[in-house]
Parts: C-alpha cells; structure tokens; sequence
C-alpha cells in the first residue's frame, strides 16, 4: 500500500475508534431530520417542493456545522502529534512531511464525507418515504448541497491543518482554530452588510462584491446552493441577490476549490520548515 | 567497516543556547556506542540531527552516505529510533500501530509476528495501547525501532521503565543487532547498565562532547584509582595498617573493612605483596572505577574519595 494510503487508513481507523465518526454522523443526521420534518411542515401552499425546503434550511445549517467539525477533527492534526511525540517517531520513518498532510487530508475527508452523505441522505430518504412528490431538478440541487458539503468540509480541513502548522501548542491552535470559525461564519458577513448599508452602493461596485464574496469560502457556498435553481432561489429568499451578484456555479466550485489547495499548500510549506 | 554515522563539527544553536557546540564523531558499524550526559547535554538534539528531524545551525551530519538536511527520505528505511518517552495513539491495538509502522518501511505483513514474539508482546497484540503498561509500551517501541532489520539504531533512553529483566532481554536484543553489524547509538543516564554493553562511551556536557573513547581507554585517561577493600582476620584492623606501614589514605569502612585507593601502577606492586604468606585479610575486593565515577571525572567534579 501506498505510504499516503496507509496514513489515510490510518487516520480513518483513528476516527472510528475515537468515536468522531460517530459523533459526526448522528449530529448531522439528527439535526438534518429535524430540518427536515420541522422544515416541510408548512410548505403545502408554498410554491416550493418539499426536497427544495430541505436544501435551503440544510444548507444554512451546514455554513455553521461543517467548518465547525472539520475544524475540530484537523486544528489539532500536526501540533497535537507534535506534542505527543508521535510525530517525531512517525517523521523518522521513510515518509514526507507532505506525505503526512496528505494523508492526513484524505483520511480526515473520508470521515467527513462519510458523515455528510449518511447524516444528509438519511434525511432525504426519510421525506421521500413520507410520500411527498420530489422531482428530478430537487434531487439534483440536494446532490449539488451535499457534495458541495463536503467541499466546503475540505476548505476547512485545509484551513485547520494550517492553523495547526503554525501554532506553537495545543491550546494555540484552539483559539486560532475558533477566531476563523467566528470570522467566516458570523464576522465577515455582518462586516460586508455593514460595508454596503453605509456605501449606499457608491464606491462597492458589482465586481467588487462578487470578489468580497469569493474571498469566504462559507459565501461562495452559500450562493452556490441558495440560487442553485430557480425554485430554490425564490424559496430562500435569494431570487434578488442572484440578479446582482453574476457569478457562475463554475467559479464558485473554484473558488471552493482554491480555499482548499491554497492553505494546503502554505500548511505543508510551513510544516516542511518547522522544526521538531 | 565502514562509517554509518559522520557528524563534522556540527553545531546547533536555538536562539542563545548552544544546545549542540562543534561535535565530531565517527560510527562504525557493529558498534555499541552509548551517548552520557545530564539532561540538557544535547543528546536528544544530537540523535535528532542524525535523524534529519531538525537541521544543523553549521556542521554536517552525514547518515548511511547521505546528508541528512537533504531530507532524502529513503535512507529512513534503514534506520531505526526509538524516543524518549515513546508514545502511540491509544486507541488502536499494539498489532494494529506495528501493522502501520512495517507498511511505512515497506516491509511484508508477517513480519508483525515475528516482531511481536521477539520483544514478548505476543499475548497483548489485540489489546488497545492505552491498556498497556510503561513497560508494554517501551517494548512496543523497541519493537518498531526493529522493523526492518536497521543498519542504524538510535535509542534515546531506552530502558526507562524497564525492570531488570526486561532490561537484560533489552541488552539481548541489542548484541544480536550488533552482532549482525548494525551500529547502535543509545543515550542514557543509567551508566552502571551500559558497562559491558557498550563498546565505545560519548560523554556530553553543555552541548559540547568532552570524552569519546571504550570505558578502558577512559579509564586509562582518567587515572582514576581502584578501590581496594580489605577485611580483616581475627587480629582487626590494626593489623592491616601495620602491614601496610600505616599509611594515611587508608580508610575505614567498618569495624572489620578497611579501603585503600590505588592508582593502576601501584595496584600491581600491591597484589604482588599480597601474594606472600601471611596476609592480615581473609577477603580482598578491587572495585575499578565505574562509568558513574568516570562521568564525574570528566565532568570536573572529582567523585568525593
């Protein structure tokens, strides 16, 4: 097996013994099922169907849930190994310091991904059990949110290997890790609607914000499910938004994408150069 | 033979601290090497230059041909290490970690076994680590530091936690590598256990290597005097001072014991004496100076005589 591989296995059998995988998956599916059957109730006279519901409260819920655990299961990934003294054993054997961060990374996505796909899809088989018609364009924007879930999972496992690269100890990593949770999920959101309400549209052009927007990975996300569709655009409230803001699905995904390769790459630079 | 470890005046400063200050040695293969000195001499520093873990402010370090701040990561695969205050990720199963560990050098499956009965862990392989005792755990990372069959050995205080006859299966373990040519480097505090297990001794002080040569050859440098204690016959110890002209050095030690120090010249022309007729002891005990007092010697605080 692949020297990746095996750290990647590893870490998903860590994971699993640990209990996390556990955890994340039931506190997924638990809250998405309450989305769900709290969230469709009053949808009868509403235009929007019932899996389109579901997308948008789901997706509002994963902005603060999924960076949050994938916070959790990455901060502690190098310094905590470091303090422990497993690193220094496992870095004397034939592996890469990158080698480590990737399998890490994968092993980390797989737990998450996992968690993700049983906590969403055990909610959307349990509407499409209640009998409610679900059509061809829902299912295909809650595979989009899911997927997108899980990508969205990635940029803060990224994220969280790099606060862990460059914190001293333990308890460093922690709050950093928590700052930057507060600062995409809350903070930075508020600060751009603050930044628009006093320009009154002077200075901020389009542009502007499109840009503002894809410099948080929790913004791009959000536009990439909450004008998915048309449907689901109206149910969330966004139909307005998505007239202003001219960004494509293609670059959003980007964006996610680069969130994620980018402090990947700064985390295995700064750990390459880091001395145990 | 041939080098395996080469270290060229290598120095290793953290800010201020000169933890590691212009060392130089050579180790060859088939070779029992123990690195000595107090905490803070820049042992664990040295063994992680040599492993590449941390880079050298100047000098270089040079393991199995290849310069260790290179990072070239193959030459890891011939090297063994065990730390200071081994630790694995409590959850998993001893089994499981060495599963892990052999697949990192690319070695078969099988040899996880094999591994586990040499070191007598056999019984606990499906047990979690977290079950295991401080002993357990120091086995299990011999263990790994095994995979392989290194050419290099680099053990940071290995027999913490051991009793002693874990200790003496340790020791085992590490003639049977010596002897099929892997050069071992172990540091230690516990100087007493080495002696008769290493070949060559490294002293350190403040960073800064300050003896290197086999106990024998330390010794002949250090001068150091032989204890010789003498119990007396019937007629006490005033007999002894007698026959031995009532020098001063003498020492009491009790009612019936009396100590001398001899330096290695004078000690021949003593057991001469002593193999006449009528010696005033009916027991005689010569204690050579130990790597403890050896230590001190080299360290400049004479051992109190």
């Amino acid at each position: 097996m692949s020297t990746i591989a095996l750290l990647a296995v590893k870490e998903i059998r860590e994971g699993l013994r640990n209990r996390w995988v556990v955890a994340a998956t039931a506190l997924l599916a638990a809250l998405a099922l309450t989305l769900t059957f709290l969230g469709s109730a009053p949808t009868g006279n509403v235009g929007a169907g019932a899996l389109d519901v579901v997308v948008v409260s789901l997706a509002s819920l994963t902005i603060f849930i999924v960076p949050l655990i994938a916070l959790l299961i990455s901060h502690d990934a190098i310094v905590g190994e470091i303090e422990r003294g497993t690193m220094t054993l496992l870095l004397s054997y034939p592996v890469r310091r990158w080698q480590v961060l990737l399998g890490k990374f994968l092993g980390h996505l797989a737990i998450l991904a996992f968690a993700t796909l049983i906590g969403y899809g055990v909610a959307a088989i349990a509407l499409a059990a209640t009998g409610k018609s679900i059509g061809g364009a829902s299912w295909f924007a809650f595979a989009t949110m899911t997927a997108s879930s899980v990508l969205l999972g990635a940029v803060f496992v990224a994220i969280g290997y790099l606060v862990s690269a460059v914190s001293r100890d333990h308890g460093t990593a922690s709050g950093i890790a928590i700052g930057i949770w507060l600062l995409f999920v809350l903070i930075y959101d508020m600060g751009l609607l603050g930044l628009l309400v006093a320009d009154q549209g002077r200075f901020v052009t389009a542009g502007m914000l499109n840009a503002l927007l894809l410099l948080n990975p929790t913004d791009a996300y959000r536009l990439l499910n909450l004008m998915g569709t048309a449907d689901i655009s109206s149910a969330s409230g966004m139909a307005g938004t998505v007239q202003s803001v001219a960004l494509g699905s293609f670059s959003l995904v980007a964006a996610l994408a680069a969130w994620t390769v980018a402090p990947m790459a700064a985390a295995a630079f700064i750990f390459s150069r880091r001395e145990l | 033979m041939s080098v395996n470890i080469q270290l060229n005046s290598v120095a290793k400063h953290f800010g201020r601290v000169r933890a590691v200050d212009e060392v130089s040695f050579a180790l060859s293969d088939a070779e029992t090497v123990a690195l000595v000195g107090h905490n803070g001499a820049g042992k664990t520093t040295l063994i992680k230059l040599m492993l590449g873990l941390s880079r050298p402010t100047s000098g270089s370090v040079t393991v199995l041909g290849q310069d260790t701040s290179a990072g070239n990561s193959a030459v890891r695969r011939h090297l063994g290490y065990l730390p200071e205050n081994v630790s694995f990720n409590l959850v998993l199963t001893g089994r499981e970690m060495l599963r892990f560990y052999v697949g990192l050098k690319g070695e078969s499956p099988r040899s996880v076994n094999e591994l586990m009965d040499r070191i007598g862990l056999a019984h606990a392989a499906d047990r979690r680590i977290g079950t295991y005792s401080k002993g357990m755990r120091q086995r299990l990372g011999l263990a790994q530091a095994l995979i392989g069959t290194p050419r290099v050995l680099l053990l940071d205080e290995p027999t913490t936690g051991l009793d002693p006859e874990l200790r003496q299966q340790f020791y085992r373990i590490v003639r049977e590598m010596r002897d099929a040519g892997t050069t071992i480097l172990l540091s230690s505090h516990a100087l007493n256990e080495l002696e008769g297990n290493a070949t060559r001794v490294i002293i350190m002080n403040e960073g800064k290597k300050i003896a290197d040569g086999s106990l024998d050859e330390l010794r002949r440098i250090a001068r150091l005097p032989t204890v010789i204690r003498m119990r007396a016959t019937d007629g006490g110890v005033q007999r002894i001072r007698d026959w031995m002209g009532n020098r001063p050095d003498l020492r009491q030690v009790n009612g019936h014991t009396i100590e001398l120090d001899a330096s290695p010249d004078s000690k021949i022309a003593f057991l001469r004496r002593t193999a006449g007729a009528d010696v005033p002891f009916d027991d005689i005990e010569m204690v050579p100076p130990g790597l403890d007092e050896l230590y001190a010697h080299f360290l400049g605080g004479r051992p109190s005589a």
